[in-house]
């Protein structure tokens, strides 16, 4: 249990108008993150885990809609503050580093000053002090010469030195939350390493809580202290890292683990996944979104999911867990 | 004795750097003496290697190590500047790019590419696309035409009522699956495949690569794996090939260069790869940029500068590829001391 949460998510809910229906992308997510803690969600794509971002950014498509739920940053619920109020603590308090920095930074802006506008707006930093404080942040994340990679554009820089950049944008304020949406996805594993040490090293600095969302089970055993299991819009499990892993009690947090090729000796030993998500536009939707792949699939499983009380350390939204 | 299907004996790819100079620069050069010389972007640096009859081979290595150069070098999409490529006894680095893509041998080597919705033409059903390359590779037509389409089909995974679907109406497995049967349908010695798992989710990657094993078993192909996924190259390949800024710097089974690798940039990319059983930071990590790969000084390790035990005779003596026992090969002029 999480004794000073940064952010508490509290049964958020989430839908999408399209033209083939009513897409319920998230029901009923809570989780909570601590101060200068790293939570991980984990899923599979088409999970919801970047929706999820988004609705607590208030960055939903416009689509979209939160139809129930809150997500307390302190005394203010991101989910149902105006936009005004919204506007003062994203990028403030709250910082996103997006997949793919290249086409999340401006293109036609050096990254100096890409960063300075940021100090400018939530740093109370003078026009005069922006450019060397972007400097000093540069060199903060790493890059080597950074008095001449400020007047750089993000496509004279490789995809890393562009994912620095990105999280000296989104530290610049020195936030109390950050969330990092698959952001090695697409670099090097060496370059991941570093890039992750960096996040984990400023978080702990600051004493930021970082959300890390990511597919990769093996990086978030690595670098998180809880994990949150994600499945078509559920949180399917939650529990602390090395918990999870020595005894995960969802049955498709279980596949998920004997899928990953990390530990396994051979081919064979991998096992696949049967079935696949369910359409989140259907009607009759089962409360339990997993049950039609389940092979522990029991009649009880038709009735609406457990409640877990929060206070529990290890929460799993099933019927019949392992 | 296992038989060599293909042979890569020094094999260099450079390409030119910048702008050539305009008319006047190249003339007042000329009168200035030599030839003009551009700077030339080092990919492929003197790389030999082979891939025997029914071996999968891994090529792992940084984006921009001159994996993909090399794949299309070899595939005979791009000329070679120098150094040989030979398959079985035929010789094909002489043969122009253009000329090769209507060669009979062209059927023989195909290619996986790495995401088959962008790779395969959007405006093609399933069945276009794998009819595709049989027909100009093999000329079959009407029913033969279909027949062999299916049976690649099926033998992919594939159901046959997908065929008649465009590739943005396929699942990303689905999608996969037309990548493969669409390379495998001409019956190829040798199967290049570029990180054809890297657009799909655990589960379903664990699917596809059960199949291309299954398929290699089946077909009795070779297959050169190109990935940076070491957990998974660990799972599917014999040997491996690790490359650095165009030159391969170690080689060998691929168990044995990860459970001991030789060379320290390998040495920092297994420490790099996370795994469910370790928590918190490992300490192995490389620090700084890539060396620039224009124009490269021949006598410097490439890997002089980001190496954690660089010392001055990096700088003055590249070191050489050589081998070790147990069929391994390792450039470092420490490796020797690794090795014990």
């Amino acid at each position: 249990m999480i004794v000073a949460p940064a952010l508490q998510v509290e049964h958020l809910s989430v839908e999408f108008r399209t033209r083939s229906g009513i897409v319920k992308a998230l029901d009923n997510v809570s989780f909570a993150v601590g101060k200068g803690e790293t939570l991980a969600l984990v899923g599979e794509s088409g999970s919801g885990k970047s929706v999820t971002a988004y609705a607590i950014m208030g960055i939903l498509d416009p689509a979209g809609r939160v139809t129930g739920g809150k997500a307390m940053l302190g005394a203010l619920d991101l989910l149902h503050a105006t936009p005004d109020e919204i506007g003062k603590v994203r990028g403030r308090e709250i910082a996103m580093i997006f997949q793919n920095p290249r086409t999340a930074l401006n293109p036609i802006r050096p990254v100096g000053r890409q960063i300075a506008d940021v100090l400018l707006r939530h740093a109370d930093v003078t026009r005069r002090e922006a450019p060397a404080r972007a400097i000093e942040l540069l060199r903060a994340v790493g890059i080597t010469d950074p008095a001449r990679r400020a007047k750089a554009y993000p496509f004279e820089m490789s995809g890393g030195m562009c994912q620095r950049v990105m999280i000296a944008i989104a530290l610049a304020a020195k936030p109390s939350l950050l969330i990092a949406d698959e952001p090695t996805t697409g670099l090097d594993v060496t370059t991941q390493a570093v890039i992750m040490d960096l996040i984990g090293e400023l978080a702990a600095e600051i004493g930021m809580a970082t959300i890390f969302i990511t597919h990769d089970l093996a990086l978030a055993a690595q670098r998180a202290k809880h994990i949150a299991v994600m499945h078509a819009g559920h949180v399917v499990e939650l529990a602390e890292t090395q918990e999870m892993f020595a005894h995960p009690r969802h049955p498709y947090t279980a596949e998920l683990i004997a899928a990953t090729p990390d530990t396994a000796a051979s081919l064979d030993q991998l096992a696949s996944i049967p079935g696949s998500l369910p359409d989140l536009r259907r009607a009759d939707l089962p409360p339990c979104r997993y049950s039609e792949r389940c092979p522990r699939k029991l009649a009880s499983c038709d009735q609406p999911l457990p409640v877990m009380p929060p206070e529990n350390p290890h929460t799993v939204a099933c019927w019949n867990p392992l | 004795m296992t038989t060599t299907l293909l042979d890569i004996t020094e094999l260099a790819k450079r390409f030119p750097a910048g702008k050539p100079a305009g008319p006047i620069a190249r003339l007042r050069k000329r009168f200035a003496g030599g030839p003009e010389k551009l700077p030339q972007v080092y990919a492929v640096d003197d790389v030999s290697f082979t891939i025997a009859q029914g071996e999968t081979v891994g090529l792992v290595g940084e984006s921009g190590c001159g994996k993909s150069t090399l794949v299309r070098v070899l595939t005979r999409l791009l000329d070679p500047t120098d150094g040989g490529i030979k398959l079985g006894a035929r010789e094909l680095s002489h043969t122009p790019a253009r000329r090769f893509a209507r060669d009979q041998d062209r059927k023989r080597i195909q290619m996986v590419f790495q995401d088959a919705g962008e790779s395969v033409n959007p405006r093609f059903t399933a069945f276009e696309a794998i009819a595709d390359p049989l027909r100009r590779l093999r000329g079959l037509s009407g029913t033969n035409l279909r027949h062999k389409v299916e049976e690649a089909a099926s033998r992919c995974g594939l159901p046959l009522e997908l065929l008649t679907r465009f590739p943005h109406q396929l699942s990303g497995g689905q999608r996969a699956r037309v990548g493969i049967a669409r390379a495998v349908a001409v019956e190829p010695d040798l199967l290049v495949l570029d990180e054809p798992t890297a657009a799909l989710d655990v589960s379903v990657q664990v699917v596809i690569l059960q199949l291309l094993q299954r398929l290699k078993r089946e077909l009795g192909m070779s297959y050169l794996f190109v990935s940076h996924d070491l957990s998974v190259v660990r799972l599917l390949c014999d040997r491996v090939l690790v490359m650095y800024l165009g030159k391969i710097v170690e080689s060998g089974p691929a168990r044995a260069v990860f459970d001991h690798p030789l060379h320290p940039y390998t040495q920092a990319l297994v420490a790099a790869v996370p795994s469910i059983n370790e928590h918190g930071h490992t300490r192995l990590r490389l620090t700084g940029e890539p060396r620039s790969p224009i124009d490269p000084d021949p006598n410097v390790c490439r890997f002089y500068g980001r190496c954690p035990n660089g010392v001055d005779r990096c700088k003055t003596e590249m070191p050489a590829l050589r081998s070790f026992p147990g069929g391994r090969e390792a450039a470092c002029h420490f490796a020797e001391l690794t090795a014990q």
